[in-house]
C-alpha cells in the first residue's frame, strides 16, 4: 500500500516538476508547481512528519503559491504564452543537468546507506514544541529567533521595495 | 646655572611675537604690528644688555676666565642612548657679544622700518618675518650644540629667503630669493655632512665637549687620513663650506649681491650685520677644534678669506648700484674677519686674531648696518639705487650725510672711528703670522677706503643733479637709528675687546701697534684721496681711468663673470648634459613603462569585459557546469 | 515501509533538483525562474526529511531544518517578488535576458 502511494507521489512530483519548467503558459506553471508542492506534502505524511506536512501545505501551497499567482496577475496577461527559449540554450542546459543528475544518482546508488529502522521516530507536537524552544542538545531556540528577525526584516524590505515611489 | 634663566625669554618673546604678528597680523592695523615688533625687540634688547652686563662685569668671570655657562639644556629628540639632540642656551663671550649685536641692530632696523616701510604693503608680514629672523638668529648664537645650530642655521636661511623675496610680485626679487636659498642650501649640504662626520668622530654634538681643550674631541679623528688630511680636518673643512655659503665666501658669494633685492632695512639686518657673519661666528665657536686639531683647515680659511676680501673689494670699486657696492663691501669685510680667524692661534696673546676678528665683527655690524640704513634713507629720498641718479645730496639730507660719513670713515679705518681699532688688530695678527697676507690685506683696506668714498662722494657731492621731487630727510623713526648707530660706529672702537672676548676666555691687554696702525691709516687716506680726486667734482677722470683699464674694467664690472660661469656650468653642462637625458629617460622609459602597463591592462579589460554579459542565466549556467565538472572529477578521479 | 528505502526518496529529490536547475537556466520570465528556485528548495526539504527519517531517527534536526528552509523560502519569495514588481514598474517587462543594464 505505502509502496503504491510512494510511486504515485513520486511520479506526480517528477512529471509536474518537468511541466512546471517547460509549459509556455505561466499560470499553468504556477498550478503545476502547486501540485508538486502538494505531492511533497504527501511525502511528508508518508514519512510520518505530520506537522511538517501541515507547514508545507499552509506556507508553501497556501502562502507562496498564492503570492506567485498574485505577482503573475500583476505582471502579465493570463493567456499570454511565454516566449520560447533558444534551442541551443535548451540543449546545453539539458546536457549539463542530465550529467549532473546521472552523477548524483549513481553516487546515491553506490553509497550504501546504513538505515536505522529499529528506532521509531517521535514527531509528536509536544516534542517539536519542546525542541524548538529549548537550548540544550537538540534545541533550536536560536535559529527560531533568528528566523523571526529575518522574517521581520524581509517584510519591511519587501514593503520598501514594492512601495510606489513618491513623485517629487 | 642659576641667575641666567631669564635669557630663555629672549627666544621665547621673539617667537611669540612672530606668531602673534604672523597669525593676527592681517587683522591688526599695520602700524600696530610694527609697534608690537619694536616693543618686543626693545624688551629683548634690554634683556640682552642685562645679560651682557651681568656676564662681563659681574658673574661671568670665574678665576680670571670667561667660562661657558649652560643656562638651560633640554633633551629635544632622542634617537638612541648615545645619539640625541638637545636644545638649550649657552652663554660665553662670543654668544653674549652676538646677543648684543643682534638685538641692537635688529632694534634699530625695527624702528627704522616703521618709517621706511611705511608706504609698502604687507607691513605685518614684514614684521613677522623680521621677528622670525631675529628669533632664529638668537637661537643660532645661543646654541649649546652643533645640531641646534644647524636647525637655526636653516631657519635664518628660510627667513632670509622670505625677506629677500618680500616683494614677491617682482620677478628679480623672486629669482634672487631662490638663488640665495639654493646657494646657501647647497653649501649647507657640506655643513650637514661635516656635522655628521664630526659627531661620528667625537661622539657628541655638544659645543662644550667639542671645544674642551683637555677633552677627547680635540684629538679624535686625527689619525685617520684621507687624501693626506686627517678626517677631523675634512670634517672641519666641510663645516667651513657651510660657513662659506652663509658668509658669502668665494665662490659661494654669488647670492649676496642679488639678495639686495630685498627691502633695504632687511639688507642691513640680515645681509650685513647678522646672518652673513654666522659663518664667522660658527668658525669662532669651533675655534679650539680648528686651531688645535686642524691647522690646515684654518690656513685654508685664511686664504679663502683673503682672496675673497680682495676679489670683492675690486668688484665693489666698479659697481654703480649703491646697495651692491655695500654688498661687495660686506663680502670683503667678512673675508677680512675670516683672515683674522685664520691667522689666529689658540690661547692668550697668540689668539689676537680671534679677538680682532670678533671685534671687527662687532664694529662692522654697527657701521655696515649704518651704511645700509643710510643708503636706504638715500634711496627713500631719490627713489633709485643707481649712483648716477644721485649727487649733491648733502644739502638735502644733512643727517644722512653726516652719519654716512662717519660710517665711511669707520670702514676706512681712520682713527678714532671704530673700524680703525678692529682692523688694526687684525692687521697686527696677520703680520705676526704671514707678512704676505699682511700686505695683501693692507691693499684691501686701501681699496675699501677708495670704494666707500667713491660711494660717499658720488652720493653727496659730485654734480648737482636736479631732482623731480626735492629730496627731503626722512622722519624721526629713520633718523634716530641712524644717529644711534653713528654714535656706536664712532665710539665702539674704544671698547677694550681683548679684555672680554678671547679665544680661550682668559682676558689680556692689547695695545695699538702704531708701527702698523700708521701705515694702515695712510693707506686708507690714500684710498680716500684717490676717491676725492676722481669723484669729488663732476669730472670725466673716472671714465678715462676706466677706459684705460679697458677689458679689465669690464671684467671687474661684470663681477669677473662668476655668475655667468655658474649659469654656464648649470645650464650648459648640468642641464644639457645630465638633466636633459635624465628627463628624456624619465619621460620615455619610466613613464613609458607605466603607460604601457596601463594601456595593456586597458586593452585586456576591453577584451574580457564581454564575459560580463549581464545575462544572469549565463552566469548560472557556468556555475552549474563548473560545479558538476568539479563533482565529477572528485568522484571519478580523486576517489580512487 | 519495508520496500521503500532512502534511495528512492533521494532519487526523486535529485530529479526534482535538476529539473529546477534546468528551469532556472532556460526560463526567461523572472517569475518562472523563481518557481524553479522553489523546486530546488523543495527538493532539499525532501532530502532533509528522508535523511532524518532513515538515518538519524533519534532526533528531529532534519525536520527543523526543513522548517527553516520553508521559512527562508517564504522570505526569499516575498523579497524577490517585491523586486520583480518594482522592476516591472520601471521597465514594463521582466525578461531576464533583457534586464542587463548592470553589465560591465
Amino acid at each position: 500500500m505505502e509502496q503504491i502511494v510512494f510511486y504515485i507521489l513520486a511520479s506526480m512530483i517528477v512529471i509536474f516538476s518537468v511541466l512546471t519548467v517547460t509549459t509556455r503558459k505561466i499560470l499553468r506553471a504556477a498550478v503545476y508547481l502547486l501540485t508538486v508542492l502538494l505531492a511533497t506534502a504527501g511525502f511528508f505524511f508518508l514519512l510520518n512528519f505530520n506537522f511538517l506536512a501541515a507547514v508545507q501545505l499552509t506556507v508553501y501551497a497556501g502562502g507562496i503559491v498564492v503570492l506567485i499567482i498574485f505577482s503573475i496577475m500583476l505582471t502579465s496577461h493570463v493567456n499570454e504564452r511565454l516566449e520560447a527559449t533558444g534551442n541551443r540554450k535548451k540543449f546545453f542546459s539539458f546536457v549539463a543537468v542530465l550529467a549532473g543528475a546521472l552523477i548524483c544518482i549513481s553516487t546515491i546508488l553506490d553509497y550504501g546507506f546504513k538505515e536505522k529502522s529499529d528506532i521509531e521516530i517521535n514527531t509528536s507536537m509536544s516534542k517539536i514544541g519542546t525542541d524548538l524552544l529549548s537550548y540544550g542538545d537538540g534545541g533550536f531556540v536560536l535559529p527560531f529567533e533568528v528566523i523571526s528577525i529575518l522574517l521581520l526584516a524581509a517584510m519591511i524590505g519587501a514593503i520598501v521595495l514594492a512601495k510606489r515611489e513618491t513623485q517629487n | 646655572m642659576e641667575g641666567y634663566t631669564f635669557t630663555l625669554l629672549i627666544p621665547l618673546i621673539l617667537f611669540a611675537t612672530f606668531l602673534l604678528i604672523g597669525l593676527a597680523g592681517g587683522k591688526l592695523k599695520p602700524i600696530i604690528s610694527g609697534i608690537t615688533g619694536v616693543v618686543s625687540l626693545s624688551v629683548v634688547s634690554i634683556i640682552s644688555y642685562i645679560t651682557a652686563y651681568d656676564y662681563f662685569f659681574v658673574n661671568g668671570k670665574v678665576d680670571g676666565v670667561f667660562g661657558k655657562i649652560i643656562v638651560y639644556d633640554a633633551e629635544w629628540l632622542r634617537f638612541t642612548d648615545s645619539l640625541f639632540i638637545k636644545m638649550g642656551i649657552l652663554l660665553d663671550p662670543i654668544s653674549v657679544m652676538m646677543l648684543v649685536v643682534i638685538s641692537t641692530v635688529s632694534l634699530m632696523v625695527h624702528i627704522y622700518s616703521l618709517g621706511y616701510m611705511h608706504n609698502e604693503g604687507g607691513f605685518s608680514r614684514y614684521y613677522s618675518f623680521l621677528s622670525l629672523f631675529t628669533f632664529a638668529m638668537m637661537g643660532l648664537v645661543i646654541s649649546t650644540n652643533i645640531f641646534q645650530t644647524y636647525i637655526f642655521w636653516e631657519l635664518v636661511g628660510v627667513s632670509s629667503y622670505l625677506l629677500i623675496g618680500f616683494y614677491y610680485n617682482r620677478p628679480s626679487a623672486v629669482a634672487a630669493a631662490k638663488k640665495a636659498f639654493i646657494v646657501t642650501r647647497f653649501a649647507d649640504l657640506g655643513f650637514l655632512i661635516g656635522i655628521l662626520l664630526l659627531s661620528s668622530l667625537t661622539g657628541t654634538f655638544d659645543f662644550v665637549e667639542l671645544t674642551n681643550v683637555n677633552g677627547s674631541a680635540i684629538t679624535a679623528g686625527s689619525s685617520v687620513l684621507f687624501m693626506g688630511l686627517s678626517s677631523m680636518t675634512w670634517a672641519l673643512i666641510l663645516v667651513f663650506i657651510g660657513c662659506a655659503g652663509k658668509s658669502a665666501m668665494f665662490p659661494l658669494h654669488i647670492w649676496l649681491p642679488d639678495a639686495m633685492e630685498g627691502p633695504t632695512p632687511v639688507s642691513a639686518l640680515i645681509h650685513a650685520a647678522t646672518m652673513v657673519v654666522a659663518g664667522v661666528y660658527l668658525v669662532a665657536r669651533l675655534f679650539p677644534l680648528y686651531a688645535l686639531s686642524a691647522p690646515v683647515a684654518l690656513e685654508m680659511i685664511a686664504y679663502v678669506g683673503a682672496f675673497t676680501s680682495m676679489f670683492a673689494a675690486i668688484i665693489a670699486c666698479t659697481q654703480t648700484d649703491i646697495k651692491r657696492v655695500l654688498a661687495f663691501s660686506t663680502i670683503s669685510q667678512i673675508g677680512i674677519m675670516m683672515v683674522g680667524l685664520g691667522v689666529s692661534g689658540y690661547a692668550a696673546e697668540t689668539g689676537l686674531g680671534f679677538t680682532a676678528s670678533m671685534f671687527h665683527l662687532f664694529t662692522h655690524a654697527m657701521f655696515k648696518a649704518l651704511l645700509f640704513l643710510g643708503a636706504g634713507a638715500v634711496i627713500h629720498a631719490v627713489h633709485t639705487n643707481e649712483i648716477s641718479g644721485m649727487g649733491g645730496l648733502r644739502k638735502y639730507l644733512p643727517v644722512t650725510h653726516i652719519t654716512f660719513l662717519v660710517a665711511c670713515l669707520a670702514i676706512s679705518g681712520i682713527p678714532p672711528f671704530s673700524g680703525f681699532f678692529s682692523k688694526d688688530e687684525i692687521l697686527v695678527a696677520v703680520k705676526e703670522k704671514d707678512s704676505f697676507l699682511f700686505y695683501f690685506e693692507s691693499i684691501v683696506s686701501g681699496l675699501s677706503a677708495f670704494y666707500m668714498f667713491r660711494l660717499y662722494f658720488g652720493i653727496f657731492w659730485n654734480r648737482n643733479t636736479t631732482y623731480e621731487h626735492t629730496p627731503h630727510e626722512a622722519g624721526m623713526s629713520m633718523k634716530i637709528p641712524l644717529i644711534i648707530l653713528a654714535i656706536l660706529a664712532a665710539v665702539t672702537g674704544f671698547i677694550p675687546f681683548s679684555e672680554f672676548v678671547t679665544s680661550d676666555g682668559i682676558p689680556f691687554i692689547s695695545h695699538i701697534h702704531w708701527d702698523i696702525a700708521i701705515p694702515a691709516t695712510i693707506v686708507g687716506l690714500i684710498g680716500i684721496t684717490a676717491a676725492f680726486i676722481f669723484y669729488k667734482k663732476e669730472s670725466d677722470l673716472s671714465d678715462k681711468a676706466a677706459a684705460s683699464l679697458g677689458g679689465f674694467y669690464n671684467t671687474v664690472h661684470k663681477k669677473f663673470y662668476i655668475d655667468e660661469i655658474y649659469i654656464f656650468v648649470t645650464k650648459k653642462i648640468i642641464f644639457n648634459m645630465v638633466s636633459t637625458p635624465v628627463a628624456w629617460f624619465d619621460r620615455n622609459v619610466v613613464d613609458g613603462t607605466m603607460n604601457g602597463i596601463a594601456s595593456v591592462t586597458n586593452f585586456v579589460s576591453e577584451k574580457i569585459k564581454r564575459f560580463q554579459s549581464g545575462q544572469l542565466q549565463q552566469y548560472a549556467f557556468v556555475m552549474v557546469t563548473g560545479m558538476i565538472i568539479i563533482i565529477a572529477l572528485i568522484f571519478y578521479f580523486l576517489k580512487n | 515501509m519495508e520496500n521503500i528505502s532512502i534511495e528512492h526518496f533521494l532519487i526523486v529529490s535529485t530529479l526534482m533538483l535538476f529539473t529546477g536547475i534546468y528551469g532556472f537556466l532556460t526560463r526567461k520570465n523572472l517569475i518562472t525562474m523563481l518557481m524553479s528556485a522553489e523546486l530546488i528548495l523543495n527538493s532539499v526539504n525532501i532530502n532533509f526529511v528522508a535523511v532524518n527519517k532513515f538515518l538519524y531517527p533519534e532526533n528531529l534536526q532534519g525536520q527543523f531544518f526543513a522548517m527553516f528552509v520553508i521559512g527562508i523560502a517564504a522570505v526569499e519569495v516575498a523579497v524577490a517578488i517585491a523586486i520583480i514588481i518594482s522592476l516591472y514598474r520601471k521597465v514594463r517587462m521582466i525578461d531576464v535576458e533583457k534586464v542587463n543594464e548592470m553589465k560591465y
